[in-house]
């Protein structure tokens, strides 16, 4: 069996994840101690992506980067590179799509976090960067967590954007969920149903992941407050 | 050691100015909540900017709006208590204690931190975190936290409020001690009067935003000088008043004339006496209430009697009298009874 659908998808979901990891982390930041009005724009852009059909996303993108328009001609031009139809143009897919996940998650914990922490951290001459990553962040880790994991199994499971903007091209741009399409069309159940099976176990081992890690921070934190 | 402070800010509901100078010296702000106690040690620390005004600390200016001055918390070297102690919960009492040391070499911040640690008492306790210590113990950390970087002044804010009552003496104790061999200034912020006269030397009270004149604290507990301050002293026994002579002052709410020990400064608008300074009168013929009983509260050790008097409203008791309990007390609701105030004792002010 090629497995290069398994390799391609999982080079895409960790690569968006990482990228998405710290724009969530860094929007959510600054976005929750904005005003309100400007917190309340910048919400409805950034989760826009969440309730959107791939498709617009997809669509959208191809207008952005494809070769006939500014930016993609400009790559083109410059550094020879093509941003459609290739196998990381489905990065930029699956970090739209699943960005609101991780932004969205890490807002709502950064928005818990006890802000006289950071206070006392000042006072005591702590850098604003310690007290970001030493502080906030570890204070914050289970929302984070939780986010990236989301984000991870949504951008490994991403098949609307993907199809549209990176195409299927066996061993050059097939991904997990295309290759399921791509199957299922030619009436191969068999190697349909594998690949199907191969999704649903990455995605389960995901969620099982999430839910260890909860349940550990739920026994520390009960035995820390007895 | 010297801390001078003329701030002034406005939020949307309140206006904060406040002007004190402090030597080194361990001076309290006493407010009821919501009086800006907590907002003007934030603005020292410089985690909330001032409108306009100065702070200067020893010399050095930590923030001043005509110069555009505003230093950064972590270079002001001010060492804030906070009320729940804002302990970083991921790390070890050791880690800390430490964190704040991280200019020094590693040999040199595990000198630092031992010594803290020893001093501090907490000896069996530098791996656990702040979640597995009790309130008096965090407090402890909280404090060698602050105390390992020498910091030129000393913030404490509501230090006890975290605390079960049974457990507030231990650690009152504890940090009286702490206090008294820091030298530099501490600023006590504490709602609680008591607290007050027993932790600090000088006091500021202050009120809605506003602080009164800072005073030796024995003054202010002796010779309470505004509305504000009878307020927080728990001084309940007020009446408008009207200058008759040099020693005569008339007591409107209370329908008497009354005698002062000190000639009666210009400009008197009222007059307070404390509960305890009632007594009933015994053939005394000047200074005398003439009351009437309208409500007797049993209290915890003593005895609460709520007066009503001849110059005031009709149903709402003018003066509280506290005394012992009695078993076989006679008085009830509606008796007549007769009061004295020592001359000296009847403390006058202007609103």
């Amino acid at each position: 069996m090629e497995l290069f659908p398994l390799f391609n998808s999982i080079r895409i979901a960790i690569i968006s994840t990482i990228a998405v990891f710290f724009l969530g982390i860094f929007s959510a930041y600054y976005i929750s101690r904005a005003n309100r009005l400007v917190k309340g724009f910048l919400d409805v852009i950034l989760t826009l992506p969440l309730v959107l059909p791939p498709t617009v996303v997809g669509y959208l993108i191809i207008r952005a980067l494809g070769p006939n328009h500014p930016v993609g001609i400009f790559f083109q031009d410059l550094f020879g590179i093509k941003l459609i139809l290739v196998w990381w143009s489905a990065i930029f897919a699956t970090m739209i799509v699943s960005f609101p996940l991780m932004y969205r998650t890490a807002r709502g914990a950064f928005e818990s976090f006890d802000e006289t922490l950071a206070y006392s951290g000042q006072t005591l001459g702590l850098s604003n960067a310690f007290i970001f990553w030493r502080i906030r962040m570890p204070y914050c880790r289970q929302g984070i967590l939780a986010g990236t994991v989301l984000a991870f199994a949504r951008a490994l499971g991403e098949f609307g954007a993907t199809i549209m903007v990176a195409g299927y091209i066996p061993g050059k741009t097939a991904t997990i969920a295309t290759t399921v399409y791509h199957f299922w069309r030619i009436n191969n159940d068999e190697m349909a149903m594998r690949w199907v099976l191969i999704n649903i176990a990455i995605s389960a081992v995901a969620l099982i992941a999430i839910n260890i890690f909860e349940k550990r921070n739920l026994t520390i934190r009960t035995k820390n407050a007895s | 050691m010297s801390l001078t402070v003329n701030i002034k800010k406005r939020l949307e509901n309140f206006n904060l100015k406040v002007a004190f100078e402090a030597g080194n010296e361990r001076m309290a702000l006493l407010g009821t909540s919501g009086s800006g106690k907590s907002l003007t040690l934030k603005c020292i620390a410089g985690i909330e900017k001032p409108d306009s005004g100065q702070i200067v600390l020893d010399g050095q200016v930590l923030f001043d709006s005509q110069k555009g001055i505003n230093l950064p918390p972590q270079k002001r070297r001010v060492g804030y208590l906070f009320q729940q102690y804002a302990l970083f919960p991921n790390m070890t009492v050791e880690q800390n204690i430490a964190c704040g040391m991280w200019q020094m070499t590693r040999a040199e911040r595990q000198k630092a931190v031992a010594v803290m640690i020893e001093r501090m008492k907490l000896n069996s306790h530098w791996k656990k975190r702040p979640a597995e210590l009790s309130g008096g113990q965090q407090q402890r950390v909280a404090l060698a936290r602050i105390l390992i970087s020498c910091p030129k002044l000393l913030m404490l804010d509501e230090p006890f409020s975290a605390l079960d009552s049974h457990l507030r003496w231990q650690l009152e104790l504890e940090l009286a001690e702490t206090i008294k061999s820091y030298e530099g200034t501490t600023l006590l912020v504490s709602h609680k009067q008591d607290e007050v006269y027993r932790l600090s030397d000088s006091v500021c009270v202050l009120n809605d935003g506003s602080a009164e004149q800072k005073r030796p604290v024995k003054e202010l507990f002796e010779a309470p000088s505004t509305m504000s301050e009878c307020m927080i002293l728990g001084i309940n026994n007020i009446s408008r008043a009207r200058t008759v002579d040099d020693y005569t002052i008339e007591a409107i709410d209370w329908g008497t004339r009354l005698c002062t020990g000190k000639a009666v400064p210009t400009g008197i608008s009222h007059i307070a006496v404390k509960e305890e300074d009632l007594v009933f009168a015994n053939g005394e013929v000047t200074n005398k209430i003439k009351c009437q009983v309208d409500q007797v509260i049993e209290d915890v050790s003593s005895t609460l009697l709520m007066l009503s008097t001849p110059g005031g409203d009709s149903g709402s008791s003018r003066l509280q009298l506290r005394m012992p309990k009695t078993p076989g007390m006679k008085l009830g609701k509606s008796d007549r009874l007769n009061l004295h105030i020592d001359p000296a004792r009847v403390m006058t002010f202007n609103r």
